[in-house]
């Protein structure tokens, strides 16, 4: 498989969440629904940049919007997230298998001390 | 000796251009350290269950080449291969890792950490590539595995059901 075979169905929110502000962004609403201002003093950034970031992530569906009175609180959607999660998770797997066989080579390598002592 | 149920590798993209693998192991850290740097040894586990470790090949010193060779499940052999920039005994390596089909796009800087906690062992594997397009296609090869298998174990079935 291809980056471009991936990028094909997921790119969007792929590209969205490349840019590490706008991760920042995402782990503040997975806190709760917070409106601009209130992203902004986190971030320490300017407001007008939140809404930059928080336009892209509306784009792809990662963040959510609705008024109340007078704000617009802005919500955290993570149903675009889950390829990535899918696909970080394939790679992860293939780690864990090869993480098991070390599990057998080092639980090996403590019975060999327990009978030989530690310089075997 | 007993596992721990916690015992699961979690993968994070701390940045754009970067994977970081953690793992708890039940051993203490000398142990993990020789199993990861033991030519005999690293053929037992390095393929997981993706193929068979042909050949490895480890000259563990800082400028040193290491080179490990597995036929992976599908026939076709696979290689990577590094330099060794920094060597910290049972603490530390760092290493260029490069995957042989691809010397240009492949290159990246592995940094394995080796931590005692409560008589185990943490391992982190922080793999700096050079560019984005770079970690996602080391990302996507994860993808590709997993796929394999699922074809293998399809294949099994069928071959039962024949």
């Amino acid at each position: 498989m291809t980056p471009m075979a991936r990028a094909a169905t997921t790119a969007d929110a792929f590209n969205a969440v490349a840019e590490p502000r706008r991760r920042q962004i995402l782990d503040a609403l997975a806190e709760g629904e917070r409106p601009v201002n209130d992203l902004a003093r986190l971030l320490e950034l300017a407001q007008p940049q939140v809404s930059k970031h928080l336009r892209v992530l509306k784009e792809v569906d990662l963040v959510a919007v609705r008024d109340e009175g007078r704000q617009r609180l802005y919500r955290l959607n993570g149903t675009p997230l889950q390829p990535i999660y899918e696909w970080v998770k394939q790679y992860e797997r293939s780690w864990s298998e090869r993480f098991e066989q070390l599990d057998v080579v080092l639980e090996e390598l403590i019975e060999k001390e327990k009978t030989h002592g530690k310089d075997q | 000796m007993a596992r721990t149920s916690s015992e699961s590798a979690t993968v994070t993209l701390p940045a754009d251009d970067q994977i970081l693998i953690t793992r708890e192991f039940s051993a203490p850290r000398r142990l993990v350290y020789r199993a990861w740097t033991t030519p005999e040894l690293v053929q037992r586990w390095w393929s997981g269950k993706r193929g068979e470790v042909t050949s490895a090949e480890i000259d563990l010193r800082v400028g040193g080449r290491w080179r490990y060779v597995m036929v992976a499940n599908g026939g076709f052999e696979v290689a990577f291969h590094g330099d060794y920039r920094e060597i910290v005994p049972d603490e530390r390596i760092v290493t260029t890792d490069v995957f042989e089909p691809m010397p240009d796009e492949s290159g990246v800087l592995d940094t394995v950490t080796f931590t005692e906690r409560n008589g185990g062992t943490i391992l982190t594997l922080h793999t700096q590539c050079p560019d984005q397009e770079t970690r996602d296609m080391i990302l996507a090869s994860g993808m590709e595995a997993g796929m394999q298998e699922q074809m293998d174990a399809l294949e099994q079935v069928a071959i039962s059901l024949g």
